[in-house]
């Protein structure tokens, strides 16, 4: 006979409303873990979003995420020749704030040349970029949809293809221009200012910079060869792809991940402890019943499995609703929240090993529990 | 009722005191006590408030360990200087029913599950657990509440299962604490015909705390205590000895 299956049948509106609690709170913890992976995936795609093997950028920095990095656009011939190196294409990315709908738009604009690495992998409505001006690809976090057009500094776009699921690590959705839409936007002047610089003698500055240039190597041809090479011209520096991603989550998501796996571990806390009280303030309700059960011969661990089981019982149902409840409303969610299979087992895991282990007081209450007390008034 | 001559007790104790706290603050809850309760008897403990009855329903029912004397239930002796029992609560389980002053029925099961909760503990299965309880509640005449919470019994019948519950593993040894505390005369005698019930048909020896004024006539025997002694033993009456 499960007593502790009886008791909560007795008391199971409160039960369930504990649960309930419970589930809210662990919903909390499996959504900063979300949120974390979220980031780091948002971080990556961004970084992973050209398909390339090197990233050459500014010497001294390490661009063009985690510092800014400007190079010679012509750069990009001087990497293409590398032994090894397939193809090579210039990026640039920059953030821009426009009106849309009337309302205040943040943007990720990235540049690329056509037809070289750097455009967005997977399009899933429309068409890529095909002509040299005034197109852009956007991803749908941007709200913007197929034919819409936007202004961006003193030219309008029309949208011709959408992405999904790339932002930057910011959580700004990403927009890919053509490289001389991108680069105008970034270096050329209105036309006040522009007259100014002319009244004063400046000639036109040179706008052919670029961020970074990325390059595939040919199947075979160990990357960090081809990087070491780079890395030899004294105005360059040269990443691989794994030492990119490094970096980034280093630099751009360390902070946020400590931050974030701090939180976790306080909410963690707090659960235990609020599971420990409720299970003692139920023990310290039962003393009377454990004191019976044990005058009449109950051994110790059927008292304890009525604690434990149902400590184990808020768990399993305060995960599994939790859960549930996160899995439902992650996508309302301003920023990204990817929630693995991996992640919600070890917090059951976790959630279950708490449980028992704050079961030990309530358990230790009615491991004292004197049977005498069953008897008199 | 006569008890025969050659009856073992089921309960017996020689010379038991119980003393809490040491030098000035000690108190001799029971002083050195002689006790002998037979099948088939009803015995009633009887004496005012702190003179050591639920004291001695403790030592009997193996809850707190005698300071002194020695012990013997069902001819097994389990205290004598020392525990002579590794598992006092299996002890328990299977020698000695308890029936309460509140009847201490446990909210959370249903009346037959009160009275399967201890055939349980006890290694039945739950079919047969289910069926000895359904007959007890029946032969209390309680067996139509069977399915029904604690919460919804009378006190009367709350009593009669708490009964069921104390008889559910044919204990040899019935201890009553106040039974009929809680209850009207009425229901008081009717507990009372039921434990005798219990004790003749069983062979089971009964021993009821009470100071319950109105009962104090139908015990077989009746041990008055005052200050933690025994001051009133009615010696049991002995009959012929059984063929």
């Amino acid at each position: 006979m499960n007593l502790a299956l009886r008791d909560v049948r007795h008391n199971l509106g409160r039960f369930l409303l504990t649960c309930l609690g419970l589930s809210l709170l662990l919903g909390v913890v499996l959504s900063m873990i979300g949120i974390y992976r979220g980031l780091v995936d948002e971080a990556l795609t961004l970084a992973r979003a050209p398909g390339a093997d090197l990233w050459v950028v500014e010497s001294g920095t390490r661009g063009p995420f985690a510092e800014s990095s400007r190079i010679p656009g012509d750069e990009r011939d001087s990497v293409a020749r590398l032994a090894g190196v397939a193809e090579a294409g210039s990026l640039t990315f920059q953030s821009v704030e426009t009106a849309h709908r009337g309302r205040t738009l943040r943007l990720y604009v990235v540049g690329h040349e056509l037809n070289r690495p750097g455009a967005p992998a997977r399009i899933v409505a429309g068409r890529p970029i095909t002509r040299a001006h005034y197109e852009m690809v956007a991803d749908r976090r941007s709200g913007l949809d197929l034919g819409e057009r936007l202004r961006l500094g003193r030219n309008d776009f029309t949208v011709v293809g959408l992405t999904d699921g790339l932002v930057a690590s910011g959580g700004d959705p990403v927009v890919f221009l053509t490289l001389a839409d991108s680069q105008r936007l970034q270096f050329d002047l209105d036309p006040p200012a522009a007259r100014r610089e002319r009244a004063r003698g400046s000639g036109p500055a040179g706008t052919d910079i670029v961020n970074a240039v990325v390059a595939r190597v040919l199947p075979g041809v160990p990357v960090q060869e081809v990087a070491d090479t780079a890395a030899r011209w004294k105005h360059l520096s040269a990443l691989t792809q794994g030492q990119q991603e490094a970096l980034l989550l280093q630099s751009v998501v360390e902070k946020a991940r400590r931050q974030i796996g701090l939180f976790t571990t306080i909410l963690l806390a707090v659960s235990a402890v609020v599971i420990a009280l409720i299970l003692y303030t139920l023990t310290m309700d039962k003393v009377k019943e454990i004191a019976t059960l044990k005058l009449i011969g109950a051994p110790d661990r059927t008292i304890v499995g009525l604690i434990v089981h149902q400590a184990l019982a808020m768990g399993v149902i305060g995960w599994s609703v939790g859960t549930v409840l996160i899995l439902l409303v992650k996508d309302h969610f301003p920023r990204r929240v990817v929630l693995t299979p991996e992640d919600a087992l070890m917090l059951g895991a976790a959630v279950l090993i708490i449980c028992v282990a704050a079961s030990g007081l309530g358990v230790r209450l009615a491991l004292k529990v004197d049977p005498a007390t069953a008897l008199g008034g | 009722m006569p008890v025969p001559s050659d009856a073992h007790p089921l309960v017996e104790l020689r010379g038991v005191a119980k003393t809490y706290g040491r030098g000035e603050v000690a108190v001799h809850a029971l002083k050195a006590t002689d006790l002998r309760v037979y099948p088939g008897e009803v015995v009633g403990l009887l004496g005012p408030s702190g003179s050591g009855k639920t004291t001695l329903l403790n030592l009997v029912g193996c809850i707190v360990e005698p300071t002194e004397g020695s012990l013997s239930l069902d001819g097994q002796t389990v205290y004598d200087g020392g525990w002579r029992c590794a598992d006092l609560r299996r002890l328990r389980l299977e020698k000695i029913g308890f029936i309460f002053q509140f009847h201490n029925l446990l909210p959370f099961l249903t009346a037959g599950e009160n009275v399967a909760v201890v055939l349980d503990l006890a290694g039945y299965s739950g079919a047969a657990a289910r069926d000895r309880a359904r007959d007890l509640l029946d032969y209390l005449e309680v067996g139509h509440r069977f399915g029904t919470l604690p919460s919804r019994l009378s006190g009367g019948e709350a009593q009669r299962v708490a009964i069921a519950r104390a008889l559910a593993n044919r204990p040899r040894i019935i201890l009553a604490d106040e039974p009929t505390a809680a209850l009207d005369s009425q229901r008081a005698g009717i507990v009372l015909d039921l434990l005798r019930k219990v004790a003749v048909e069983q062979q089971a020896a009964i021993l009821v705390v009470s100071h319950d004024e109105k009962i104090f006539d139908r015990f077989d025997r009746r041990i008055v205590l005052r200050d933690g002694r025994v001051v009133e033993y009615d010696e049991p009456a002995h009959g012929p000895a059984e063929a």
